[in-house]
C-alpha cells in the first residue's frame, strides 16, 4: 500500500482515493446499526406495499420494523446463504408457488399458533403452517365490453375454443402468476387436457405474449385482441386511470372448479432472532383490524373472512374461488412451466 | 501473449534486479491476481454447479427451447453489434475529425443516451411504439379501417432499443482512438493521394482497432446479460432461459449452468480478438491534436452531418427523455408526496464510490499489464473482465454465495461478527466485479499509446517503478481513467440486480426503485426515478466535457 502514499502527490488519484477510503470506511461501520432493531423483514412484496402496513404497526405496539425488498428467489438465496447468520426474522412472498419454495428450502419454520389458524382459512396457508397467505389474488378473465357478450364466456379452459381464434391476448408463460394458473389446473384436469387447453390458447392468441397484465388490457383495450386473462387488482389500477375503460372482468368455472386464487404470504425464518416478535407481527396482520389495510393498497382480497374487500374491489362482484390448498401451485409449477413450453406458449 | 512480450518487458528485466525490485514485481502481480480472485470467486461457485448435474432440466430445454434461444441470442448479439458499430464509429469520425455545423454540441450530447438504462429505454419505446401507444393510436385514427396494428417487439425492435443505449461505449472509445491518432498517420496518407474516405478506411479505421474492439466487447458483454429490456419484449435469449430455471423450476443450479455459457462465449470472443490484434503496435506518434485541423465538411455534406448527429440524438435521447418528463408530471399532479432524495445521494454515493474503486482496479491491471507481460497477469485480466458478461442477479448471487461461505468461515474462525455480510463493502466489492471491464478497456487502451521509448526516457531521469506511474503514466492516462470513472459511474448507476440482492438495509437506490414500479407494471410511476436516474447519469458527463473538453472529449 505505500502506492498510496506516492499517489496523494497527485491530484486526480488523491481525490478518487479520498473519496474511496471515506466510503469503505463508513461502509465498515454500517453494518453493526442494522442490528439495532426489534424485527427484520426481507420482502418480494414491492416497498411501496408493505410501508403503510409497516408504520402502522410500529404506531401501534412501538416495534421497530427493518425491511429490505428483492426478487423471490434472490431473497430466499440469500437467507439460505445467510444460514444461521441471517438478519431476517420473516419472509414476505408474493405468490404460492414462492412461499412453496421457500419451505422447500428449508429456511421457514412451522408456526403454531390459534390466532393465525382461526384467522386464515386452511387452503390459503401451507398444510405444516411454515406459511400463510395473507391476502388473496383472483386470477380471472378480462373482456371487451363492446366486441364480446359475456354469455359467450365460461371457463380458462374454452378459451382454446375455436370460436377465440385471433382473440385472445395473454401474458408470458414467465410469469409466475400463469404457471400458478396452469399447475392448478393440471390437478383439477389432468395432463392430457391441461396440454389440449394450452395449446388451444396458443393457436387462439391475437399477438404473441406480452410482458405484463397491463399490457395485455392495454392491447385489448386498443382493439388487438378481445379477451385475456389478468389478476384484477391490475384491471383496478387500469381502470382508476383511466374511468371509461371498455373493458369489464368475468368471473370463469363458476359450475366448475372455481376462480384461480394466489397468495401473497409470509413465514417465520428458520433461524429469526425475534421469532415471537415474527408471530405476533403475523397475527396482527392476519387480524380483522389489519387485514384491509394490507389487501386494500392494492386491490386485493383479505384473506381473514371476517373482513370483505374495499369497496371498489366489491363492485366487481362475487365468486365461488378455487378450494384447492395454493401450496399445490409450488409442487405442479415445474411441470407446467414444462407443459407450457411443450405447446410453444412464450 | 507471448509474441507482444516484445523487447519491452526484456529491457526491464535487464534494468531492474535486486531483492527491493523483486518485492515491487511481486507486488504488482500479486494485487492482479487479488483483484481475479474476487470475480473467480462467483465464477467458481457457477462452475461448480456442475457437480450437481440437473439433467431433467437440461434436456428439457434442449428439446424444446435451445434452438430458438440460440438463434435469438445469435440475431440480438449480431443486430447490436453491428448497428453499435456502425453508429458509434460514424459518429466518433464525425465529431473528432471533422468540423460541421453543431459539431461541439454533439461532441457530449451524443454521450447522453448511455445514461438511459436499457430496461428504460425498452418500456418508453413499447409505450410510445407499441399498440396501445400515441403513434399506432395516431395513425388509426387518420386511416381508418386501413391501418393494421403492427407488433414492434420483434428481433428489430430490440436490436434498435439495445443498440440506441449501447452505442456510447464504442463512440467513446473510438472517439478517442480518432482524436489520439496523430495526425502525422492521416496526413501521410493524405500526401499519398488518400482522398478522405479512403484514409478514413485503410489508415484510421484500422489504427482504432483496439479501441473500437474495446467498445464493441462492451456492447457484446452487455448485450449476452441483457435481461431487462428483452423480457419487456418477451423476446427469449439465454438470459431469460437462465431465468426461467431459477426462478421458475426453482435450480439455482441449473441456472448456473446455464450462465456457464455465457462466461464461455465471452471468453471465448475475448481470446479472438486478443489473437487477432497481438502482432500489432499501437503507439502515439505525436502529441499533435486534431483540434484545429479538422476536416471541413462544406456545404450540403456538413449539413448532412449535422442532419445524422441530431437524429440520433433525438432519437435516441431527447424523445425517450420528453417521454419521461411527461410521465412524470402526469404522475407527480397526483402524488406529490414522492421524494426520491433519499434514493439519489445512495445512488450518487454508490456509483462515485464504486467507480473511483473500478478506477484504481483498472490502472492497476492496466500497469501489470504493461510490466509484467507473463501467462499469470494475462489470465489475471482475462479473469477480471468477464464479471461484466453474466447476466446482473446470476453475479450477484454467485458473490453472495460465495462471500457469506468465505465470510462465515472468517468470522467462525475467530470468533467474531461476520465481517462482509451486510455491509457496503461487499456491494463495493459486487460493484467491481461486475464492471471492471468497463474501467479496463479504455484504461488498457489508453496504456497501449505510451511507447516504450517514454519509460525509457523516464528511467535515464531516474524515474523509475512506481514513480514512473504516477510522473509519467498517469497523467498521460488521465483521458483513459477519466472514461474508465465515466463509464463505471453510469453503469452502476443503471446497476439494479445486484445492488437490489446486496445492498444493506436503507441503500435502496433509483434503479431499485424504478425496479419496483415497472415489475409492477407501473411504467408511469417509474418515469419519475427514470428522469432523476438520467438527471444523475449526466452528472459525469458534464464533468467530463467541463474538465477536459480539449483533451478527452
Amino acid at each position: 500500500m505505500v502506492f498510496l502514499c506516492v499517489s496523494l502527490k497527485e491530484i486526480m488519484i488523491r481525490k478518487v482515493a479520498r473519496i474511496t477510503s471515506i466510503v469503505l470506511i463508513v461502509s465498515l461501520v454500517l453494518p453493526l446499526s442494522t442490528f439495532a432493531n426489534d424485527l427484520v423483514v426481507y420482502s418480494a412484496r414491492k416497498e411501496h406495499l408493505i410501508t403503510p402496513i409497516f408504520q402502522a404497526y410500529t404506531a401501534k405496539t412501538g416495534v421497530e420494523i427493518e425491511f429490505t425488498t428483492g426478487k423471490e428467489a434472490a431473497l430466499v438465496q440469500r437467507i439460505l446463504s445467510e444460514g444461521k447468520r441471517t438478519p431476517a426474522d420473516i419472509l414476505i412472498t408474493v405468490d404460492a408457488g414462492n412461499l412453496w419454495y421457500a419451505a422447500e428450502a428449508g429456511i421457514l419454520k412451522s408456526v403454531q399458533s390459534n390466532t393465525l389458524e382461526a384467522n386464515i382459512p386452511s387452503h390459503l396457508r401451507d398444510p405444516e403452517n411454515r406459511w400463510f397467505g395473507l391476502s388473496v389474488r383472483a386470477r380471472t378473465i378480462v373482456y371487451h365490453s363492446g366486441r364480446v357478450s359475456p354469455g359467450t364466456l365460461s371457463t380458462y379452459e374454452a378459451l382454446a375454443d375455436p370460436e377465440w381464434k385471433g382473440r385472445l391476448i395473454l401474458r408470458t408463460s414467465k410469469k409466475v402468476y400463469n404457471q400458478s394458473l396452469v399447475a392448478m389446473m393440471i390437478q383439477d384436469i389432468g395432463l392430457d387436457n391441461t396440454k389440449k387447453v394450452i395449446s388451444g390458447w396458443v393457436g387462439n392468441l391475437a399477438v404473441p405474449p406480452l410482458s405484463s397484465d397491463t399490457k395485455v388490457m392495454e392491447a385489448i383495450d386498443s382493439g388487438v385482441g378481445d379477451v385475456g386473462i389478468v389478476n384484477t387488482y391490475y384491471f383496478g389500477r387500469l381502470l382508476k386511470k383511466n374511468p371509461r375503460l371498455p373493458l369489464k372482468l368475468y368471473w370463469p368455472n363458476q359450475e366448475t372448479t372455481g376462480v384461480h386464487v394466489n397468495v401473497s404470504g409470509a413465514g417465520v425464518t428458520s433461524h429469526a432472532k425475534h421469532p415471537e416478535a415474527a408471530v405476533a407481527f403475523l397475527e396482527w396482520v392476519s387480524s380483522e383490524e389489519a387485514q384491509n389495510l394490507f389487501a386494500d393498497v392494492n386491490m386485493e382480497y383479505p384473506v381473514n373472512p371476517q373482513n370483505q374487500a374495499n369497496s371498489v374491489v366489491q363492485a366487481w362482484g362475487d365468486f365461488k374461488a378455487n378450494p384447492r390448498n395454493v401450496a399445490s401451485a409450488g409442487q405442479y409449477q415445474g411441470e407446467a412451466i414444462r407443459l407450457m413450453d411443450e405447446a410453444g406458449y412464450k | 501473449m507471448n509474441a507482444s512480450c516484445g523487447d519491452m518487458a526484456c529491457r526491464e528485466r535487464l534494468t531492474f534486479r535486486g531483492p527491493k525490485l523483486f518485492r515491487q514485481f511481486n507486488g504488482w502481480k500479486v494485487a492482479s491476481a487479488l483483484i481475479a480472485t474476487a470475480v473467480l470467486i462467483p465464477l467458481l461457485v457457477i462452475f461448480l454447479s456442475f457437480l450437481r448435474p440437473e439433467t431433467d432440466i437440461w434436456k428439457h430445454i434442449s428439446e424444446h427451447l435451445l434452438a430458438d434461444l440460440l438463434r435469438n441470442t445469435a440475431v440480438l448479439t449480431a443486430g447490436v453489434l453491428s448497428l453499435t458499430a456502425i453508429m458509434g464509429v460514424s459518429l466518433a469520425w464525425l465529431t473528432a475529425v471533422c468540423e460541421y455545423p453543431g459539431r461541439r454540441l454533439f461532441v457530449w450530447a451524443l454521450l447522453l443516451p448511455m445514461a438511459v438504462p436499457a430496461y428504460v429505454m425498452a418500456f418508453v419505446f413499447l409505450g410510445v411504439f407499441d399498440f396501445a401507444g400515441p403513434v399506432q393510436g395516431a395513425l388509426k385514427a387518420w386511416l381508418p379501417g386501413h391501418f393494421d396494428p403492427v407488433d414492434v417487439r420483434s428481433a428489430p425492435g430490440v436490436i434498435i432499443v439495445l443498440s440506441l443505449g449501447l452505442y456510447p461505449y464504442v463512440y467513446l472509445l473510438a472517439r478517442g482512438a480518432f482524436l489520439t491518432q496523430g495526425r502525422k498517420a492521416m496526413e501521410a496518407a493524405r500526401s499519398l493521394g488518400c482522398k478522405p474516405i479512403r484514409a478514413f478506411f485503410r489508415v484510421a479505421l484500422p489504427m482504432a482497432r483496439p479501441w473500437i474492439a474495446g467498445g464493441l466487447m462492451l456492447v457484446l458483454m452487455e448485450t449476452l446479460a441483457d435481461f431487462g429490456a428483452v423480457s419487456i419484449f418477451n423476446y427469449d435469449t439465454l438470459t431469460t432461459a437462465i431465468y426461467k430455471a431459477w426462478f421458475g423450476l426453482f435450480s439455482l443450479d441449473a441456472a448456473a449452468q446455464l450462465s456457464s455459457i455465457l462466461v464461455i462465449l465471452a471468453l471465448a470472443v475475448m481470446l479472438i480478438e486478443q489473437k487477432m490484434r497481438s502482432r500489432m503496435r499501437y503507439f502515439q506518434t505525436g502529441r499533435l491534436s486534431m483540434e484545429e485541423h479538422r476536416i471541413p465538411l462544406k456545404g450540403w455534406k456538413g449539413w448532412a452531418a449535422s442532419l445524422f448527429c441530431g437524429l440520433v440524438f433525438i432519437v435516441a435521447f431527447a424523445l425517450p427523455f420528453l417521454r419521461l418528463v411527461a410521465w412524470s408530471l402526469e404522475v407527480a399532479q397526483n402524488q406529490l408526496d414522492v421524494s426520491y432524495t433519499a434514493e439519489i445521494v445512495n445512488s450518487l454515493i454508490l456509483a462515485a464510490g464504486g467507480a473511483g474503486i473500478i478506477c484504481l482496479a483498472s490502472l492497476v491491471l492496466a500497469y501489470t499489464d504493461r510490466r509484467h507481460k507473463d501467462s499469470i497477469t494475462n489470465a489475471s485480466i482475462k479473469i477480471a473482465t468477464l464479471g461484466y458478461a453474466l447476466p446482473g442477479t446470476v453475479l450477484a448471487v454467485g458473490l453472495f454465495v460465495g462471500f457469506s461461505y468465505v465470510d462465515s468461515a472468517i468470522a467462525n474462525g475467530l470468533g467474531i461478527e461476520s465481517v462482509l455480510q451486510g455491509s457496503l463493502a461487499m456491494l463495493f466489492i459486487a460493484y467491481s466485479v461486475r464492471f471492471l471491464a468497463v474501467g479496463y478497456h479504455p484504461a488498457s487502451s489508453a496504456m497501449l499509446r505510451i511507447t516504450p521509448s517514454i519509460d525509457e526516457a523516464a528511467r535515464s531521469l531516474n524515474v523509475k517503478g512506481i514513480k514512473m506511474l504516477f510522473r509519467v503514466h498517469i497523467p498521460i492516462l488521465k483521458g483513459g481513467l477519466f472514461t474508465a470513472i465515466l463509464l463505471g459511474f453510469v453503469d452502476i448507476m443503471k446497476e439494479m440486480p445486484i445492488t437490489l440482492m446486496t445492498r444493506p438495509f436503507g441503500w435502496d437506490t433509483l434503479a431499485v426503485k424504478i425496479y419496483e414500479l415497472t415489475s409492477e407494471g407501473e411504467w408511469e410511476r417509474a418515469a419519475i426515478p427514470a428522469v432523476v436516474l438520467v438527471l444523475c447519469g449526466l452528472i459525469p458527463v458534464i464533468l467530463l466535457v467541463a474538465k477536459s473538453e480539449k483533451r478527452i472529449v
